[in-house]
């Protein structure tokens, strides 16, 4: 299979501590890949990196073949929003078309690029809404139309920033469904971060799981296992596994649920 | 009231006034930072007084803090956030500064009433032609910068990873909007810069979701309120300035009860 990323030796710090040490693997192309692990452990770090906005300190992180630069290859990206978007009057159409074209681009879309978002806003099946404020819609609803903005520009990879966060259960199924199947439909690789594995299991071909500055990447079954985890969280960790849920557990605490569990 | 020169002289005023501040408040009030143009207006308060002390003309002085005090607020950025007793002390402190640079000079109440509450009948054919250099400028510049400005209000971390400058452009846009304050103030002055820049776009934006409908539909409310307060003046004389706050305020007020 074809590399969608690598990392050779790669460290990433942010304001000079180093959050991820001497990381070494290769995202194979096409998989969907459930980026997990403990608050602080760097997930959006470990994204931003393949993003190209933070430069390893050591070590050499390749996108697609390439060194990863900002606006550089095909990457689609769903960040974590610090902006709130509950105030903004601005139709969800708008709002999409925002993110078509060069970045830089001056002057009215061209035919060709209002295009592309009517297709993306279908693809994401957020027609029936699509004409509305934004800060009319439901917190799914927007999660849909961010969606379909990451898919602008036909990318060949997407990277989803923690898109169950502040959705209820019903609409979390539903967007890891909806990301799944846009995944095979066009064959293109997903990072997926995620507090919790659980929801994610259905769609799942690899796990990376990242604790105490390392990651270890391969099917749930080899990743999540006590003796994986027991490294990455520094502390031993049970793993049970319950009518097809995976559960796992520091001092009889689920380690997902609550960060009671520090590194 | 079109045969005098002093009327044609504030309709034009007024209009360019509406172009430069309708544009550049649209993005304000998406990016929900309407409180910058207030802030630059106190700021540009002491840049006017303190160019008349340098012998400068106050109009150019007034453009000049405001820009610099525009681009550092864009530099600044999320630092300026819930710093709000920083800044009131800043802005009080600019006020205060004014109207000591204004004692030193004349002490005339006229001329700190003119730049308080604005004076569009004061406006004459020489700086009516500054004003319609610098609207022209201004407004080409943010219709150049509209798209990338759009793209980094609404989501600037993936303007960011898409290989846009965030900082820059804002620091470009405050500016911007530090050249719309300066013209605002020729006619409505510093303490009511808000009402051409916030009140017509906030009206444009519940009566219409659509980014380009609501970018001329801002401009176009801020020349109505603009013209409409001039000639309300001419015909009631009360002050010019009370008339657009108060169609401002008005388009605003209306704009909430209709839904769209």
């Amino acid at each position: 299979m074809a590399e969608a990323a690598r990392f050779e030796g790669a460290s990433l710090a942010l304001g000079g501590r180093v959050i991820l040490r001497g990381l070494g693997f290769v995202l194979p192309q096409g998989a969907f890949i459930g980026v997990l692990g403990p608050n602080g452990a760097g997930k959006t770090t470990l994204l931003r990196a393949m993003l190209g906005l933070l430069r390893p300190v050591a070590g050499r992180v390749t996108v697609l073949g390439r060194t990863a630069t900002p606006g550089g290859p095909a990457i689609g990206y769903l960040p974590q929003t610090r902006t709130p978007l509950s105030e903004l009057r601005l139709s969800g159409r708008d709002l999409v078309a925002a993110g078509a074209g060069p970045a830089w681009q001056m002057g009215r879309l061209r035919r060709a690029q209002r295009q592309e978002v009517e297709a993306v806003i279908e693809m994401v099946d957020a027609g029936a809404y699509a004409d509305r404020a934004v800060s009319t819609l439901s917190g799914g609803e927007r999660q849909r139309l961010l969606l379909g903005q990451a898919l602008l520009g036909a990318p060949k990879m997407l990277l989803l920033d923690e898109p169950l966060s502040s959705l209820d259960p019903h609409h979390q199924a539903a967007t890891i469904d909806l990301v799944r199947r846009l995944q095979t439909r066009l064959g293109i690789t997903v990072c997926f971060t995620a507090h919790e594995l659980n929801p994610l299991l259905p769609a799942l071909d690899l796990v990376l799981y990242l604790g105490r500055g390392q990651a270890a990447l391969g099917s749930v079954d080899e990743v999540v296992t006590p003796a994986v985890l027991s490294r990455l969280y520094g502390t031993p960790i049970e793993v049970f596994r319950v009518q097809g849920k995976v559960f796992v557990m520091a001092d009889g605490y689920a380690v997902e649920r609550d960060s009671h569990v520090h590194l | 009231m079109f045969t005098y020169d002093f009327m044609q002289n504030a309709f034009a005023a007024a209009l360019l006034v509406a172009l430069v501040s309708g544009s550049t408040g649209y993005f304000l009030v998406l990016r929900g930072q309407s409180f910058a143009g207030h802030a630059l207006g106190h700021v540009g308060f002491a840049g006017a007084t303190g160019a008349v002390l340098l012998g400068v003309p106050p109009f150019w002085g007034l453009m000049a803090v405001t820009i610099a005090g525009g681009a550092l607020m864009g530099f600044l950025g999320d630092h300026l956030r819930d710093r709000d007793v920083a800044i009131g002390v800043v802005l009080s402190l600019a006020l205060g500064l004014g109207l000591l640079f204004l004692n030193f000079f004349t002490g005339s109440a006229v001329q700190a009433t003119s730049l308080l509450f604005g004076n569009v009948l004061g406006v004459d054919r020489g700086t009516l032609v500054q004003m319609a250099v610098v609207a022209v400028f201004s407004f080409c510049a943010l219709g150049l910068l509209a798209r990338p400005l759009l793209f980094a209000s609404v989501r600037p971390e993936l303007a960011e990873a898409r290989g846009l400058d965030v900082r820059l452009i804002s620091v470009a846009y405050l500016a911007l909007v530090g050249v719309a304050v300066a013209e605002a103030v020729q006619v409505v002055g510093v303490l009511l810069v808000f009402t051409l820049m916030v009140g017509p776009a906030a009206a444009a934006q519940r009566l219409t979701v659509r980014f380009v409908r609501g970018f001329w539909l801002s401009v176009l409310l801020a020349a109505l309120a603009a013209v409409a307060g001039v000639a309300l003046a001419y015909l009631t004389d009360w002050p010019t300035s009370f008339w657009i706050s108060a169609l401002s305020a008005a388009m605003y007020i209306a704009s909430v009860f209709i839904i769209v």
